[in-house]
């Protein structure tokens, strides 16, 4: 139950359920993640994909069955879930960064707080990952003064600099101008490249082509197909995913 | 009208000493009753909207009990009750201080608690209007609750709160007034010892009244000063209209 190694999965999800009042979000979902796997995750809004990948850091609490991350099991022990946090990064639709910290602030508070790095290992640590993400001359500016796929690629090299094992994305260019949309793609694919372990919850279907060992397509709380991007796009099963895949793929 | 200042009291003193002394009281209790009064302020609002319902009720009980107790009542319970609730020698030795000390200690802390109720709620509306995902960015970094309160949720609070506890430092301020109640020589006391010595009440309040204006305009720049100081950068000021009455401490040609 302790260290994993490349055998094991970096995340399994076993029966998961998740309920807000009566309105059931996920409806004992299954999903185990590989070391390295890119796993797209995809459906109509409402359909319980972002719960899905909230739930693997705890940013929501599943109400029953198991979730193992990096073998730790999620329960409400405090310390368990910090650790669990310290190896899954996760960017946000709508970035979050802090705004009253510098770019270098945003990226160097938690690595020097939660992983006890010295300032100047923080800092280093900071402008080799913004220097990856195309943004090291902004590192001084505030993310006010940013455009949103600039503060969008800083929040993942925000993310970045803890050198998690699995990135979490939920919906990332969602909230972008169009524009906008091709920076953050190019990021994402960058680390995907390098063998970054990753699940993302994206409309970008291009994208899911793109990078994706697994596509998993949700609808009312359950994962109702998933399969490699070939089988997906090409000759999906479920006469769900096929009505979903006709309104996005345009 | 002002001629009383420059007449000499029993003691042999200006007048306009005695008002100068006063507004040294003034602003002594103002100024370290309003760090008193931030301290708790931020403390008991962190805790107002802690996760543990201990604490959450500890600091509603706080607020509610300094917020709903009129001033001047606090002000005859730390003067006149406490000393009669602690231990008999504890008890004996504050009544003993000596002047101005006996009167001053109990109103900085009346003043100080009651100010931080007020702020305390201003801190917690500020936690409160945060947007949500900066709390949840905070822990998907792994940060503790406590820094996460530390250095993301409370900055960015205490930024937007600016403007109305502008309106707290106000309050402090003009409250000291009270703690004349309890024989401490502070502006008002001392304008109305000039009145009663020289029978020229009008001049003597409106010395004190001039003083209490002056200073509330300082106070208010002061606060635009800390405002601009601390805004961040990219973000939309919060900035209230200048009224020209203010221009009075303002750049030249702003208006």
């Amino acid at each position: 139950m302790n260290q994993s190694n490349a055998n094991t999965n970096v995340v399994e999800m076993i029966d998961v359920c998740k309920r807000y009042g009566t309105f059931e979000a996920l409806k004992k979902v299954n999903l185990s993640v590989r070391k390295g796997e890119r796993i797209i995750i995809c459906g109509p809004s409402g359909s319980g994909k972002s719960t899905l990948i909230r739930c693997i850091n705890r940013i929501e609490q599943h109400d029953a069955g198991s979730i193992v991350v990096e073998g730790q099991e999620l329960t409400g022990a405090e310390r368990d879930i910090a650790k669990v946090r310290r190896e899954v990064g996760m960017v946000f639709q709508s970035f979050n960064l802090f705004p009253h910290l510098t770019i270098l602030e945003n990226c160097t508070l938690a690595p020097r707080r939660a992983r006890g790095l010295s300032k100047a290992e923080a800092e280093d640590r900071a402008m080799h990952y913004l220097s990856k993400v195309r943004i090291p001359d902004q590192a001084k500016k505030y993310p006010g003064q940013l455009s949103g796929g600039q503060q969008q690629r800083v929040a993942i090299a925000r993310a970045l600099c803890m050198e998690p094992r699995v990135m979490l994305f939920d919906e990332p260019t969602s909230a972008l101008d169009p524009e906008m949309v091709k920076e953050v793609l190019d990021t994402m694919i960058g680390l995907a490249e390098e063998g970054m372990t990753m699940l993302c919850v994206t409309h970008e279907m291009g994208f899911a082509k793109q990078v994706a060992d697994r596509v998993v397509f949700m609808d009312g709380g359950q994962k109702i197909e998933e399969a490699d991007p070939q089988t997906f796009f090409g000759a999906p099963e479920n006469d769900r995913t096929r009505a979903f895949l006709q309104q996005v793929l345009h | 009208m002002f001629d009383v200042l420059f007449q000499r009291g029993f003691d042999g003193r200006l007048y306009l000493e005695w008002l100068l002394s006063g507004l040294g009281w003034t602003l002594a209790l103002a100024f370290i009753g309003w760090w008193i009064a931030f301290a708790i302020g931020v403390l008991v609002g962190v805790g107002r909207t802690s996760k543990s319902r201990v604490i959450a009720a500890l600091s509603r009980l706080y607020v509610e009990i300094f917020r709903n107790i009129p001033v001047l009542v606090q002000m005859f319970l730390w003067y006149f009750v406490l000393p009669e609730l602690l231990p008999t020698g504890l008890g004996t030795w504050v009544k003993q201080l000596p002047p101005p000390w006996g009167a001053f200690f109990p109103a900085l802390l009346c003043l100080g608690t009651y100010t931080a109720a007020r702020v305390a709620e201003q801190v917690r509306a500020g936690i409160e209007a945060l947007p949500q995902g900066q709390e949840e960015a905070a822990a998907a970094l792994g940060l503790s609750q406590l820094d996460t309160r530390r250095f993301v949720v409370v900055p960015q609070a205490l930024r937007l709160i600016i403007p109305s506890l502008t309106s707290e430092v106000m309050g402090i301020y003009k409250n000291t007034s009270v703690a004349l109640t309890i024989g401490l020589l502070e502006l008002t006391a001392q304008a109305r010892q000039i009145s009663e010595n020289t029978f020229q009440t009008f001049g003597a309040f409106a010395s004190a009244t001039i003083i209490y204006l002056l200073l509330a305009l300082v106070a208010y720049r002061l606060m635009l000063w800390i405002d601009a100081k601390y805004h961040i950068p990219g973000t939309s000021p919060s900035k209230p209209a200048r009224k020209p009455l203010f221009g009075l401490f303002g750049k030249r040609g702003a208006a």
